[in-house]
């Protein structure tokens, strides 16, 4: 409502401004708390004394002699070999996105070309297995997964998150994929390519937007899981959100609270980066489902 | 696009989905079914200076045996279901029976842990999804009419608390909220109480996760409601406006009509996500002010004993929880879909 025609009265304007900068304070705040303290010493982080200890880092400077400190992060990263957790969820990430994708794509376009009772069907089930609470199919895969030794391997983990994303990952492009004409791909048909030729040669060349925002979605699944990735893996293989948890059952012993403060800024900077460079296609991606489903 | 070719495409999607999805929801009812072995006792003879006493021990090496051999455990039938773990119909029974009043009886109810968990699930549901979707719309309302340089840092900051880890989110609020942290240290100032602590008494625990749970969710009903309202026909404003219609009522009668349908979608999701809240109890270490079906289920399967069974009957008793949640909206489609055939 840019239109200078149809600008209201100024306090109402005001008051807007007010409650989104407000906002922006509820928002952002604790982040940039978080990240500003996890450079201190715990005595700093939870003022006991004053909480402008935490502004003026004055145990930081006692304790350390500076007013920053990489304590908690040399603490996480090499002494609790949090690295390890990093790189664990680079290749659990890595792989249930392209999986995911890869999957997701074909069923897709399927979903969205057939005109069938059954795709309809098909689509409502994979609803109700969206619906499903993580927690009710791990407890399903469990005792199978002692039993065959499958448990507490990233493989296993991967393959089950990739599941678990379908019904999201289906929804998403199946959507995109009703919004390319379906003219392209029966043109080619039409000139004699079989439906996979059609699907190779004209929609994978045009489906990439639809692609990479569902892409993201699934990024988000993986990397944010904690339900999976802690029941389902074994403790050298785990990932960075389990292991903050572990973190935290040492909690109150002096020191260990900013290896999880730290381990905490270092898995949410990914995240600020991904949000900087796709805010566009994570808005677009979001508002798809409601718009066009 | 032919049967075989939907088939073809449809193929590997829907494998991992039976084989991950559907097949353990299948494990599951099996696994609740059934009850871990009992202990094998022998009944050995032991004969000391005053005669011989019959004794009775566990024989650990043959339960350990039966128990790797048939881990799954003894068929149960419903028992799992009705212990006191679960729906614990005897307490229930019983606690109606002595009931002084409805409240007396609802707090008995409270103390059997599947009722807790019900309790807070449900609360937690039904008190943010109304308030993710107001608060969403309220900020949508608002950046639409903000200056358009504060337009893109707004969304951008929107996003971070719902993109963020819930668990992630939750530990950074946890520590803010501490009684040394600067929001647990504000509001002991501003309530005077230097001994106040959100964690120390349930309902401020439950007012501290559904505060959280807004906050992580309402981004979401944000976006979806800012991308609602570009498409809201000015045509329509303008004749309101001229009809003499006021801001409110341009709002109450133009606006959110043409986003009720953003309502019903954000409703959905909002519903299906909320009632599987988990991460947050973790996070806030609420588990005992507050626990959630999911948290019950996740605290059966860690530690020394894994309760399968325990946490098998729970997960059914959830999943029926999510068709019961989801049924108005499947009948609603199948409407629909009936429709357009006949």
């Amino acid at each position: 409502m840019a239109n200078s025609a149809r600008k209201g009265p100024s306090s109402l304007t005001i008051f807007s401004t007010a409650f989104v900068l407000l906002w922006i304070v509820i928002a952002s705040f604790p982040f940039l708390w978080t990240l500003w303290g996890s450079f201190k010493v715990q005595g700093d982080f939870f003022s006991k004394a004053d909480w402008r200890y935490a502004l003026n880092g004055t145990r930081t400077l006692v304790e350390t002699g500076g007013q920053f400190t990489g304590a908690g992060y040399a603490g996480a990263w090499i002494e609790q070999e949090f690295w390890r957790a990093a790189l664990n969820t680079t290749i659990v990430v890595f792989f249930t996105v392209v999986i995911s994708l890869t999957l997701g794509t074909l069923g897709g376009y399927a979903l969205a070309r057939s005109g069938y009772n059954y795709a309809f069907w098909l689509l409502m089930i994979a609803l109700v297995f969206r619906a499903m609470p993580h927690i009710t199919l791990v407890s399903g895969y469990l005792l199978p997964f002692f039993q065959w030794n499958l448990w507490g391997h990233l493989p296993t983990t991967i393959i089950v998150l990739v599941a678990i994303n379908q019904p999201f990952t289906l929804w998403m492009l199946h959507s995109f994929f009703l919004n390319i004409p379906k003219d392209l791909d029966e043109s080619a048909m039409v000139d004699g390519c079989t439906q996979f030729q059609a699907f190779r040669y004209v929609i994978i060349p045009v489906m990439w937007p639809g692609v990479i925002t569902t892409g993201l979605f699934s990024f988000l699944l993986a990397y944010n899981d904690f339900i999976v990735t802690a029941m389902l893996l074994s403790r050298d293989n785990q990932t960075m959100v389990p292991a903050i948890a572990g973190f935290l059952g040492s909690t109150f012993e002096e020191g260990n609270v900013m290896f999880a403060v730290a381990a905490v800024v270092s898995t949410t900077a990914p995240l600020f980066v991904l949000v900087m460079f796709f805010q566009r296609q994570i808005v677009s991606g979001l508002t798809a489902g409601a718009v066009k489903g | 696009m032919t049967h075989r070719s939907f088939l073809m495409f449809i193929l590997p999607s829907l494998a991992a989905m039976i084989l991950f999805i559907a097949l353990p929801l299948v494990s599951v009812v099996v696994q609740s079914l059934h009850i871990e072995h009992e202990q094998v006792l022998k009944v050995t003879e032991n004969c000391g200076p005053f005669g011989c006493k019959e004794e009775t021990t566990v024989d650990a090496e043959a339960t350990a045996a039966l128990r790797a051999e048939k881990p799954i455990g003894r068929f149960n039938g419903l028992g799992t279901y009705f212990d006191r773990g679960h729906l614990a119909i005897e307490d229930v029974a019983t606690a109606w029976a002595e009931r002084t009043s409805l409240s007396g009886f609802f707090s008995d109810l409270y103390n059997l842990p599947l009722y807790k968990a019900i309790a807070f699930t449900i609360t937690y549901t039904v008190v943010v999804t109304p308030l993710t979707i107001l608060l969403g719309l309220m900020i949508a309302l608002g950046v639409n009419r903000v200056t358009p340089i504060l337009k893109g840092p707004t969304i951008f900051v929107s996003l971070l608390p719902m993109i963020v880890t819930p668990l992630i989110g939750s530990l950074i609020l946890f520590w803010m909220i501490d009684a040394q942290g600067i929001i647990g240290k504000s509001l002991q100032f501003i309530f005077d109480d230097p001994e106040l602590s959100l964690k120390a008494s349930p309902p401020l625990t439950w007012i501290t996760l559904m505060t959280y749970g807004v906050w992580h969710s309402a981004p979401f009903a944000f976006v979806v409601f800012y991308a609602g309202l570009q498409t809201v026909n000015t045509d329509t404003l303008e004749a309101a406006r001229i009809d003499g219609a006021d801001r409110w009522q341009q709002v109450r009668y133009v606006i959110i009509p043409h986003l009720m349908p953003l309502v019903v979608f954000i409703s959905l999701i909002q519903l299906m996500d909320n009632f599987r809240v988990f991460e947050p109890i973790v996070g806030f270490s609420a588990e005992a002010n507050a626990t959630s079906l999911s948290y019950i289920i996740y605290s059966d399967l860690r530690g020394d004993t894994m309760r399968f069974n325990s946490a098998a009957a729970t997960s059914v008793l959830t999943v029926l929880g999510v068709i019961v949640l989801l049924l108005p909206v499947l009948i609603r489609t199948w409407r629909d879909f009936k429709g357009k055939v006949v």
